[in-house]
């Protein structure tokens, strides 16, 4: 018994001749190891002997000494005499700022043009048709450099700048807004209204709850929204209820008061959504049209409208479709915002640019352009693979 | 109790479905929203439509006169600056005298490109056709042979550049791709592993911090005395770029090939690269070949990033052709305008070129 029970099991065949499969496959991962390591190795030791002769310094040590130029627009104080890693980290929130206004305008864009490409009104499919072949086959860095010519060209001087209603200015100095004085109650009302979503949040789980229980779906939206409002207002009377706005006035020559956004910023917020729009309405249209018709029909015959229908039936199963995809674009859009350097918006690649060209240290200045698109791509994909994880079908 | 006979009523014939009045009730005038908006965006479109064909067309200056074109700006468009200058913009700085040269590579390029598009053309000779046409490509460009004038790379420039670029960098991440993606399911750790890091850190970083590289820091990688073209460096950073894009599609195709192909091949005593090469491959590509179009395409817009390095193709032409002439200069939305339609043209044919053959090749699997 045992005899055949041998027989019948191959034996393992761990012999040092080429015949042997797992013999073989070692011998070519040794081959590749060292093929790679000696490629390393080339590069390395010729970039230190360049380095050597060249007399070009290395190591990040630069970074503490002053960087020596001015940057156009920081989210927090900078002046020339502060370190290099400041100008970088400025860089950095520049192309994050950049990069999540662009994703959240993008996303509602998108989804438009995705819904509107399943319109029951021909011109409304034909528009939607027509914006995203048009946005998507022309390269993005045509575009932007298009939006900062209208930007810095042809809009009006900041001396009779174009407005809107006197609250709006925009011009060639960068678009003019309306803002809140920054106090206590401001402070308060955004803490107010966090809280507001926390407890917005417990109550949906309540009303889940009720529902399950009772089979009565209690009022989600309102009620949801009347909390985070109330927090929101109890905060901002508890700080005392400021009600200081900066409103931009007309100056001699040029505008003063309430915030600014610069042409740059401008140019690269709208050149990339508008590109990135076309791709996400194309993702969005697959998504749905991936729903079976008959979910669709399904839900008609159970009385549901058609807002319901789509809301409750269709997008819940298209968003699985759409979601990877979807992270891909946001991350394209990221990277895109590298592109900034063509029209010196400071973002990370064009502080390091100029880094670069005072400082010579390329290597150093590469590897932190890397570095920093590296982080943000892999933390976004996890974000998304931690959505797509809770959005994908529950299987049994 | 006599039954009397009583017809039915005859229902109404049907309203009628097609034709031009149903189209324009149904689509344009379905419920009041539909209609609603039907007419806003008809009244837009009137308020609009004048002024654009006014800039573009009626007021527009179409001879290469500056003066003309400064009269008339701000109320039409001045193509004349396409007529003065569209040489500097396709060619680049390519010597004036010679640019029959580019023009006529790049027809053999493009001609060649629309051939491997053709699936009966789909045959060992179109590999050996790309080498002889490459070499002739170099040779009409660079000169040097056959009594050409020589051409140093740094004054190619316009559209030859931007299609060579595209389409070199694509022959060569082909197979560097379809490598990759077969080392990302391959069972040797270590091969996987590095086929992983590469493709994860290509994918993460964005195209212009490749190209910095291949600009600043190529230099140092090569040994004392030894400097490469420019060009070339790009070429190889673009291509490495796009082989690490072109390897996800290619696995997505590989991993689309049932289990049982695999196991087939092996019951026949094929070996690894056999089954490779004579079952899976040729399933997996056909089933790519839409997604590899659209990754030539991004690539063919990505070219416009190598003006940042400073090489001309055509965004970067444009660059030169006006920013130095203070005559045209005010007149760069023209230019850009005209570039566009070029990048149009060529990717809203690819793209259509992907749709169509996706049908094409995926008949046995549509019902």
């Amino acid at each position: 018994m045992a005899a055949v029970q041998a027989a019948r099991t191959p034996p393992k065949r761990r012999d040092w001749s080429w015949r042997s499969q797992a013999f073989r496959g070692l011998v070519y991962q040794v081959v590749a190891i060292s093929v790679i390591g000696l490629t390393i190795w080339f590069l390395a030791y010729n970039t230190l002997e360049n380095m050597r002769v060249r007399g070009i310094q290395s190591g990040f040590g630069f970074l503490a000494s002053p960087a020596g130029f001015d940057i156009g627009e920081t989210l927090f104080p900078y002046d020339a005499l502060d370190g290099y890693w400041k100008a970088f980290l400025i860089g950095v929130a520049n192309t994050l700022r950049v990069a999540i206004v662009g994703i959240v305008l993008t996303t509602i864009l998108g989804t438009l043009l995705g819904i509107g490409r399943f319109s029951r009104n021909a011109i409304v499919r034909s528009i939607c048709y027509g914006y995203v072949e048009l946005f998507r086959n022309v390269p993005v860095l045509l575009q932007l450099l298009m939006w900062y010519l209208l930007f810095t060209e042809l809009l009006p001087d900041p001396a009779e700048p174009m407005t809107l209603a006197g609250l709006f200015f925009l011009s060639k100095g960068g678009l003019s807004f309306p803002m809140p004085d920054w106090q206590l109650g401001q402070g308060l009302a955004a803490i107010g209204a966090l809280i507001g979503i926390v407890v917005a949040a417990i109550y949906r789980r309540f009303a889940r709850q009720r529902f399950e229980l009772t089979g009565k779906p209690p009022p989600v939206f309102w009620p949801s929204l009347g909390i985070v409002l109330f927090c929101a207002l109890a905060g901002w009377l508890f700080g005392g209820a400021p009600t200081a706005w900066s409103v931009p006035e007309q100056a001699e020559i040029a505008i003063t008061g309430g915030g600014t956004v610069t042409p740059e910023f401008l140019a690269v917020l709208l050149g990339l959504t508008f590109y990135t729009s076309a791709f996400v309405a194309e993702v969005v249209r697959a998504g749905i049209m991936s729903v079976a018709h008959g979910q669709v029909e399904a839900a008609s015959s159970l009385g549901l409208s058609r807002g319901h229908s789509m809301r409750l039936v269709i997008l819940p199963q298209a968003l699985r479709v759409i979601i990877p995809p979807m992270t891909n674009q946001y991350l394209n859009l990221t990277k895109n915002s590298s592109l900034a350097v063509a029209i010196g918006y400071p973002d990370v690649v064009s502080i390091s640019n100029t880094a670069i060209n005072q400082t010579g240290r390329a290597v150093e200045c590469i590897a932190i352009i890397m570095l920093v698109y590296l982080t943000t791509s892999l933390t976004t994909s996890a974000l998304m693979n931690w959505y797509n994880k809770r959005s994908a079908i529950k299987e049994r | 109790m006599a039954a009397i006979f009583m017809p039915v009523v005859p229902r109404p014939a049907p309203v009628k479905t097609e034709g031009f009045v149903p189209w324009v009730r149904a689509n344009l005038f379905g419920d009041w929203k539909s209609a609603l908006t039907t007419v806003l965006l008809g009244a837009l479109l009137i308020y609009w439509l004048p002024g654009i064909l006014d800039w573009s067309i009626f007021r527009a200056v179409t001879e290469p006169n500056a003066e003309r074109c400064q009269a008339a700006r701000g109320e039409g468009a001045c193509w004349g600056v396409i007529f003065e200058k569209y040489r500097l913009i396709i060619f680049g700085r390519y010597p004036f005298s010679q640019q029959w040269r580019p023009e006529l590579a790049t027809i053999l390029l493009v001609t060649l490109l629309v051939l491997s598009c053709i699936r009966v053309f789909w045959k060992n000779w179109l590999a050996v056709l790309w080498i002889a046409v490459l070499f002739a490509f170099f040779a009409l460009m660079y000169g040097g042979v056959f009594g050409l004038e020589v051409v140093t790379t740094d004054r190619w420039g316009g559209l030859p550049l931007t299609i060579m670029l595209a389409a070199l960098s694509m022959v060569f991440a082909f197979p560097l791709a379809v490598l990759v993606a077969l080392g990302r399911r391959s069972h040797l750790p270590a091969i996987r592993t590095f086929c992983v890091i590469y493709v994860e850190l290509i994918r993460g970083v964005p195209l212009i911090s490749v190209l910095f590289m291949a600009s600043f820091m190529f230099p140092l990688f090569m040994p004392q005395g030894l400097t490469i073209d420019v060009l070339l460096r790009v070429l190889v950073g673009i291509t490495l770029f796009a082989a690490a894009y072109m390897a996800e599609i290619v696995r997505g195709g590989l991993q689309a090939i049932p289990k049982g192909q695999y196991e087939a091949a092996a019951t026949l005593g094929l070996s690894y690269w056999q089954t490779q090469r004579k079952i899976v491959l040729p399933q997996a590509l056909a089933l790519v070949v839409p997604g590899i179009v659209n990754n030539f395409i991004s690539l063919f817009k990505d070219t416009s990033l190598v003006a940042i390095v400073s090489l001309y193709e055509l965004t970067g032409a444009l660059g030169i052709a006006l920013n130095s002439d203070a005559d045209w200069r005010p007149f760069k939305l023209e230019g850009y305008l005209f570039i566009t339609a070029i990048y149009f043209v060529f990717c809203f044919a690819m793209s259509r070129y992907s749709l169509w053959i996706e049908k094409r090749l995926n008949v046995s699997r549509q019902r």
